[in-house]
């Protein structure tokens, strides 16, 4: 499996790295891709734009970690994440999660599963600009009713780093 | 010296995004160093006084609340991740 992680500023186009993913993958049967994109509004209230902060360096190791796992689950050909940080405004692509596999069934559990634990576990928070001001997004018991869903999984250990950082030295 | 990192809303609760501390504690772990910086007292002990609400990662890894912290460690303290 190969897969890669990236965190930027740069807008993102989804059909780009889309058909850089199944470029010369001819074993590949399957395609499943997740775009999250940035609503123009939340809890009642109209947002106009977002920015978007994380922790440099844990972001991209918890990330890496949750590819792990997916392809520990899956037989997978590919993985790629691509995370959106900074100013975001309504309609922007935020997250690009996608998937290659021979067969469609792994693909699409795989890329859902890498979508619930990225929301749940990767350290990304989002400031909300409204007409009332700014406003931290509050994390939502729905994500992480939806991240249970998947059962415990190796990354689910929190305080053991140690068998956590093994795991990770091995790159992806 | 530690080094200690506050993300997002908790940085802006705090006013502060980063420093160096050196807390004078055996055996010091997750739990002892929230409890150490409660002791500050105000805002710092509306934050870490309780155990709700706020994460923390020892070396850019989640930690739980007996996760060691040894000198030269980073920790990182944010509210739950609000990303994808």
């Amino acid at each position: 499996m190969h897969s890669s992680i990236q965190i930027q500023s740069e807008p993102l186009d989804p059909w780009s790295i889309q058909r850089e993913l199944v470029s010369g993958q001819t074993g590949s049967g399957a395609l499943v891709s997740f775009v999250g994109l940035m609503r123009d509004f939340n809890q009642g209230d109209a947002v106009l734009g977002m920015e978007l902060e994380h922790y440099p360096g844990m972001t991209e190791k918890a990330l890496e970690r949750i590819l792990e796992e997916a392809g520990r689950r899956w037989r997978l050909d590919g993985v790629r994440v691509v995370h959106r940080i900074g100013a975001l405004h309504p309609g922007d692509p935020i997250v690009l999660v996608c998937v290659t596999s021979a067969h469609r069934g792994e693909a699409f559990a795989a890329c859902e599963f890498v979508i619930d634990y990225l929301k749940t576990r990767a350290p990304f928070w989002k400031k909300e600009l409204t007409p009332a001001g700014e406003r931290w997004v509050e994390a939502r018991e729905s994500d992480a009713r939806a991240e249970r869903r998947w059962g415990s999984g190796s990354t689910e250990d929190e305080g053991l780093p140690a068998t956590r950082r093994a795991g990770a030295e091995k790159g992806l | 010296m530690i080094r200690l990192l506050y993300f997002a809303s908790l940085r802006d609760r705090l006013g502060l995004a980063t420093e160096e501390v050196a807390p004078d504690i055996d055996q010091l772990d997750v739990a002892k160093l929230r409890s150490w910086l409660s002791q500050r007292g105000g805002t710092w002990a509306e934050v870490f006084g309780t155990a709700r609400g706020v994460l923390a990662a020892v070396n850019q890894e989640l930690a739980g609340p007996g996760t060691q912290v040894r000198d030269g460690d980073e920790v990182g303290f944010f509210p739950p991740v609000t990303g994808g």
